[in-house]
């Protein structure tokens, strides 16, 4: 058989269905529906859970609408900002380093970005801080956040397109499709549900991680999460912890509907 | 290759010439200065054990391994410095683990060819459908299918459809039916040279199975250690004449047996000696018939003179079997049957003789034992025939080149 062993996937039920596998449709609402109401309820709890309190001026100061808003905006946009960035160099860099004559490479590349994921990233982002004071805190906040999920994708890259069969990749050269035409006609597209895995895993590292970058004053729901410390407040520290957490599941949820669709029928 | 020029081909449809392919880092080159002609029109086999060059010369052909030295000429064209992305879409491909794309449908599978060279839709579904059938496969059930939906032998078959898709003239096929049961494998064989026989494409078909070599190749290159070809020539001349030791060992035992199932048994002239009764006579008729045979057994034949069954010579007048059709005929074989299927009739019957029938299933006659031995003996050509094929003993069996024998026809 030329079919290649079955990538590894998070979540989801999908792998081992028939070709073209896609859950049946009511099987498929409910996994599609079923996490963002478990989300909802969740944040219905939190409104409740805080309305029960009486806020005092500090509290307020946190938690109202206009703040959270402009916090949960910032988190967005700032992941948004790494992940761009981190597909930008992680899926090129992980092609390249599965063409011939540049594998030699993928040891001492892969050890790197391993040691990025290693070192803990708000010891990272506070050694950049120190370290290059001249750049701007949103710099250091996203450069280093960038290192910490470069490691899933460009791995789930690698392994996407080494997993190809060979005897594929030795058809297609051999009915005279180019080297370019093979990657992009053959060999991405048949590394795209693995790829997707690791994309989706540094999704959802990316909006934990950038809750770290309250710590350099770059903003995101982090500053929730701080004032509560700082205040000594646990509702306000509460709210922050659940706002990232259903943000980052929010998140998880939109990528694995992304998936479905992406992932090629036939494998 | 001396041995292999020496049977230089009337119409060399593609021509290696001094090729050689050498490994950094290696003493011996893979390849080593080998020249060879293969003729147009015909199955040309790369026979022999596993590391032995047989795939990497098949991989030169098309360039997916780049010669050290030498020349590629196709159909009188050098393509050894020809784009070969190019040079690979003008040559059908197929290989043993099929290669067909998980992700794209059989339809899309077969069309890859054809849409690189930019063909219109209308013009690429029309050919998808035609050699879907032409392979075997129902095209309505089988198009928008995807690979792992078939079965191993259903994938081949898609691989070589999309290896005829864009009808190249030369195709490459590197055990195309290797990983694959003994029967269905048997079937895509059987297939494949009806195919052939309307295509008639020029084949370079490796495998490192003899019997597979000996009963698909028109011609058979027998590769030794290092690249080397030890033998190039007929497969009956290879089976009756092993060029050397190495050859023979390569043959195994049993290459007289595997000879008997080079012949079709349309080549061969059937003995029409036999006494036979209709099976309209009436008894006296029989009793007088099975008189005056000199045989133990007389043959019956319907009003189409088609065989039905045995009269026994020892049968009384009175005898209730002797009317009717008689002991049944075991076995009646066709004009596509060989010679081995004859013997294996004949061990099978615990006889000595098989009835052969004609295309229409009307008698033609009868096959003897000691037929199919002198046959096979006659059959080798005499010591110092030099390279030229040796003509069989069967009519219409003329092997001048350049011209295309009725005797190949039917292999």
């Amino acid at each position: 058989m030329a079919i290649a062993p079955a990538p590894t996937e998070p979540a989801g039920g999908t792998g081992a269905a028939g070709p073209g596998p896609r859950p049946g449709g009511a099987r498929r609402l409910l996994r599609y529906a079923g996490a963002p109401a478990a989300l909802l309820a969740v944040l219905a709890a939190l409104y409740l859970y805080v309305g029960a309190h009486d806020l005092d001026r500090i509290e307020r100061r946190s938690l109202n609408a206009e703040y959270l808003l402009s916090r949960t905006w910032q988190h967005l946009g700032l992941s948004l900002v790494v992940v761009v960035l981190i597909l930008a160099i992680a899926v090129p860099l992980g092609v390249a380093l599965t063409r011939p004559g540049a594998r030699r490479f993928s040891g001492p590349v892969l050890a790197l970005a391993n040691v990025g994921q290693a070192i803990p990233t708000i010891g990272l982002i506070v050694l950049f801080a120190v370290a290059f004071v001249s750049w701007g805190i949103h710099t250091i906040a996203i450069t280093a956040i960038v290192l910490y999920g470069i490691l899933p994708v460009l791995r789930n890259t690698m392994v996407g397109l080494d997993q190809v069969s060979p005897a594929v990749i030795e058809s297609a050269r051999g009915m005279g499709l180019g080297r370019a035409q093979v990657l992009w006609r053959v060999e991405l597209p048949l590394a795209v549900p693995v790829m997707l895995a690791g994309i989706r895993t540094a999704l959802v590292l990316t909006v934990g991680t950038v809750a770290l970058a309250t710590f350099i004053g770059a903003g995101g729901l982090g500053d929730v999460i701080s004032n509560g410390i700082s205040s000594n407040r646990t509702v306000v520290l509460v709210t922050g912890s659940v706002l990232v957490a259903v943000l980052a599941l929010a998140v998880d949820w939109l990528a694995g509907i992304v998936e479905d669709v992406l992932r090629p029928r036939g494998i | 290759m001396t041995d292999a020029s020496a049977t230089a081909a009337p119409d060399a449809m593609i021509r290696l010439e001094n090729l050689t392919k050498a490994y950094p880092g290696q003493a011996e080159p893979a390849i080593g200065g080998l020249s060879l002609e293969i003729p147009r029109g015909e199955i040309v086999v790369f026979v022999g054990p596993s590391g032995c060059g047989k795939t990497t010369l098949m991989k030169l052909i098309n360039r997916l391994i780049e010669p050290t030295s030498g020349r590629i000429v196709i159909d009188g064209q050098d393509v050894t410095e020809m784009n070969p992305d190019e040079l690979r879409r003008g040559i059908g491909y197929a290989i043993q683990q099929t290669g067909l794309f998980p992700h794209r449908t059989v339809a899309q599978n077969i069309a890859t060819v054809p849409r690189l060279l930019g063909w219109s839709a209308e013009k690429v579904s029309a050919r998808v459908d035609e050699l879907l059938t032409m392979v075997g496969l129902a095209p309505d059930t089988y198009r928008d299918r995807y690979p792992r939906q078939l079965s191993g032998g259903q994938q081949q078959r898609v691989g070589v459809a999309r290896a005829l898709a864009a009808d190249p003239e030369v195709m490459l096929m590197d055990e195309p039916f290797g990983a694959i049961d003994p029967i269905t494998r048997e079937a895509l064989q059987n297939e494949f040279l009806r195919i052939q026989r309307d295509i008639r494409k020029t084949i370079v078909f490796v495998t490192h199975d003899i019997d597979e070599a000996v009963k698909l190749g028109d011609r058979i290159a027998v590769f030794g250690p290092g690249g080397r070809i030890a033998q190039y020539d007929t497969p009956e001349a290879v089976l009756s004449d092993p060029a050397d030791d190495y050859v023979a060992e390569f043959i195994g035992s049993g290459a007289y047996v595997k000879r008997l199932t080079l012949t079709p048994l349309s080549r061969v002239a059937a003995a029409t000696d036999w006494p036979t009764v209709p099976s309209s006579a009436d008894r006296e008729e029989r009793v007088a018939a099975l008189r005056s045979a000199d045989r133990d057994f007389v043959l019956v034949l319907d009003g189409d003179r088609r065989p039905v069954g045995w009269l026994g010579r020892d049968l009384a007048p009175d005898d209730d079997r002797l009317t009717g059709n008689g002991l049944p005929l075991l076995s009646s074989l066709g004009p596509d049957d060989t010679l081995f299927d004859a013997l294996n009739a004949m061990l099978a019957s615990n006889a000595d003789v098989v009835v052969v029938t004609g295309e229409d299933g009307r008698y033609r006659g009868t096959l003897g034992m000691a037929a199919i031995q002198e046959l096979i003996h006659t059959a080798s050509p005499a010591a110092g025939a030099g390279p030229e094929r040796a003509a069989g003993p069967a009519p219409g069996r003329s092997d001048s080149p350049g011209t295309d024998s009725p005797g190949k026809e039917v292999r």
